[in-house]
């Protein structure tokens, strides 16, 4: 590459890094601005100030963020769990097997995926009512499968597919049953797969707003992001811009956190070498 | 170890397509055996119906004398080494090589014991901590093996292990197998399409042909008396060439002159008008190469030579032949169903590479007649085929076999008997 073309590389990968990064750097600043500088007509805050932070993890909406960070942990930890293991054996069975009904299965996973949540909710609502399930963990844990089940068939039958059927064979000939091929190469061979799929499964989950806000109404289930929409200012008269500022750092440092542990599991392309080239 | 009988075993895919039809195969205890043929001829599914990844639609599969058909593959106990080696790329060498002995529940001093062995043998040892990424072709290849001998297996079973290797590893690697089988004394299956592989390594080759049989034999009775055209034309390298023919008393016109037959095999030929001579490229030569002695036992003919090919220890030279249509289109067929592609009729000829046969002139060639097979082009016969002379050259391999093998199990114990 001759200089003028790596210049040229260099000042659009910048450009693109500004363009996606500039809104987290913008939100990061507004937290850290206190309320009465918040209008300063400035990027930066006059004065470093932590008040939104202590504002929800100490302070007066505290009751309405703690709460509402262990709701969502826990129900995005279990929905991403239960479907990362269902997904499993479906593109298991979907990768490796010859059924009736397979396309039928993939398509209806897709249709169930491009059904727009706004659609269902009402529905939902008045069903979760009736049978218990509103303002629950469990009742947030179903509609939440059934956004990321989809998404995580789909990924992880395409990253079976990727291992050789030969291994498999070979664990059999081996002396291996099907189980025991199935945990010993299989799962460890498709661990990069499952990996990438349960951080897309987790975001998924971690950023829903509409079931949230819908199917819960107190700090029993209610995840982060309908709790932000519930921020109110300390007086009528002021606005909860920078709590809901600080309260969006925070919720964004685990996804961070995540992507950066697995990120290596996520590029190693483990099955390298496993056969010829 | 055990021997593998093979009865009418057919393979029949959803569509109803045999992939393999009516198989019988016997294959002894120790025995070296090679399935070959060309691409799509069922070799591969005849090797996966004997380890059990392969469903077997009827006949009888019987390893030892237990009937295996309705067996998983972890209950045969037999090893197999895969085409892309299939190596677990988790896991490092060491325990590749050890993860049959690990499903089996080995105790771990018994497993190192084991896989060290298998580790000298294949020349592995100081490799046995890395992970097969880091690992050249054909050190996969060995830890393929490695996998494969760790374990008492009844039999070997091979699905063309070396067709990933480059030309020079390939020819290395086939004698480490072939020294290794001998040493074993194993049970061996081996499917290829390489012939040189088929030639060198078994003791005795089974040609298929779209799920048929169609010779078992040694390689040398393969090689002399192939049962019909598809053989002879499949086994050597330059393949036989085939010439039109028209039977007259005991001589047979061919382009290249007259070949006069014997008066057994003029028998056998009598009363047909078209025939197909094979004749092999090294039964030629430069006629004024050819001792004195020699030359009443051939004819000699002229032809201009098209294009040669020398090679430093021999020399090759095409000669380009006319042939009736019906000849012409049979034998493209012929060649495009053994995975070549024949554009002219030409017959390749060996000769000696000191020849000063020159492109583009007439030369005068001698023909050896003494071995020349004579076909029908019909159905592809070989009419010549002399099956006592072939059944005797098998007959010494097996021979030569048994010998090795009771050799490597430690002959005392014959020796002691008789």
């Amino acid at each position: 590459m001759s200089t003028q073309k790596k210049v040229m590389w260099w000042i659009g990968g910048a450009v693109i890094v500004v363009y996606a990064l500039f809104p987290i750097a913008w939100i990061i600043s507004i937290s850290l601005k206190a309320p009465s500088d918040i209008a300063n007509g400035q990027f930066a805050p006059t004065n470093v100030s932590w008040e939104n932070y202590t504002t929800i993890l100490t302070g007066s909406a505290s009751g309405l963020f703690l709460p509402a960070l262990r709701n969502s942990f826990g129900i995005c930890l279990i929905a991403t769990f239960i479907s990362c293991v269902l997904a499993m054996f479906a593109a298991y069975a979907i990768a490796r097997l010859d059924f009736r009904g397979k396309r039928l299965i993939l398509s209806t996973a897709l249709g169930v995926a491009i059904f727009p949540v706004i659609s269902i909710v009402t529905p939902l609502f008045n069903v979760w009512r009736q049978i218990g399930l509103y303002d629950t963990w469990p009742g947030l844990i179903l509609p939440y499968l059934s956004l990321t089940l989809p998404i995580s068939i789909w990924t992880m039958s395409a990253f079976f597919r990727e291992i050789p059927w030969e291994m498999e064979q070979a664990a059999q000939v081996d002396g291996a049953t099907t189980w025991q091929a199935f945990r010993k190469v299989i799962v460890p061979l498709a661990a990069p797969g499952v990996f990438t799929t349960a951080i897309i499964a987790f975001f998924i989950a971690w950023n829903d707003f509409v079931y949230g806000i819908v199917l819960t109404s107190t700090e029993a289930a209610r995840p982060v992001p309908a709790a932000l929409g519930l921020f109110s200012g300390a007086s009528q008269f002021e606005d909860p811009t920078g709590a809901i500022a600080a309260a969006a750092v925070i919720v964004t440092i685990p996804v961070v956190i995540l992507v950066l542990l697995f990120q290596r599991r996520i590029v190693a392309g483990l099955t390298n070498g496993a056969v010829k080239g | 170890m055990a021997s593998i009988e093979m009865r009418n075993i057919v393979k029949q895919y959803g569509d109803g397509f045999p992939a393999v039809n009516d198989v019988s195969l016997d294959i002894a205890d120790g025995e070296f055996m090679i399935l070959v043929g060309p691409s799509g001829c069922g070799k591969s599914t005849l090797l996966r119906m004997i380890v059990g990844l392969e469903d077997i639609t009827s006949g009888d599969m019987i390893i030892g004398g237990k009937r295996v058909n309705d067996l998983a593959p972890r209950d045969r106990n037999l090893s197999m080494v895969f085409q892309n080696y299939a190596l677990y790329p988790h896991m490092t060498v060491y325990e590749n090589i050890a993860f049959p002995l690990r499903l089996s529940k080995t105790p771990d001093d018994e497993v190192r014991r084991r896989v060290t062995e298998a580790a000298d043998v294949l020349e592995l040892k100081e490799h046995l901590e890395r992970k097969p990424a880091n690992l050249s072709g054909g050190q996969r290849q060995r830890v393929a093996m490695g996998r494969a001998i760790v374990r008492q297996a009844e039999a070997f079973l091979f699905d063309e292990p070396l067709s990933n290797l480059d030309a020079k590893l390939r020819g290395q690697m086939r004698t480490e197998i072939s020294r290794l089988q001998r040493r074993l004394g194993i049970t061996t299956v081996y499917v290829t399409h390489d012939q040189t592989e088929a030639m060198t390594l078994g003791d005795r080759v089974c040609v298929l042909r779209k799920g048929k049989i169609q010779q078992v034999a040694s390689p040398r009775e393969l090689y002399e008396q192939p049962v019909n055209l598809f053989v002879a034309g499949f086994i050597g390298s330059p393949p036989m060439n085939f010439l039109p023919a028209t039977p007259e008393g005991n001589r047979l016109n061919t382009p290249f002159g007259t070949i006069e037959l014997d008066e057994k095999r003029a028998a056998a030929v009598r009363g047909r008008d078209l025939l197909l001579v094979g004749i092999r490229p090294e039964y030629f030569e430069d006629a004024s190469l050819v001792d004195e002695a020699k030359r009443p036992l051939g004819s000699m003919f002229r032809a201009r030579v098209d294009v040669t090919e020398w090679l430093g220890d021999s020399q090759f030279a095409y000669i380009p032949y006319e042939a009736p249509e019906a000849i012409t289109a049979q034998l493209r067929d012929l060649s495009r169903e053994l995975d070549s592609e024949e554009l002219r009729t030409q017959a390749i000829v060996s000769i000696d590479s000191t020849s000063r046969i020159r492109e583009g002139r007439e030369a005068e060639f001698w023909l050896d007649s003494r071995k020349v097979h004579v076909f029908d082009p019909t159905s592809g016969e070989n009419l010549t085929r002399d099956a006592e002379a072939g059944a005797e050259l098998t007959r010494l391999a097996t021979q030569d076999r048994v010998e090795q093998l009771d050799e490597s199990r430690g002959g005392a114990a014959r020796v002691g008997a008789a």
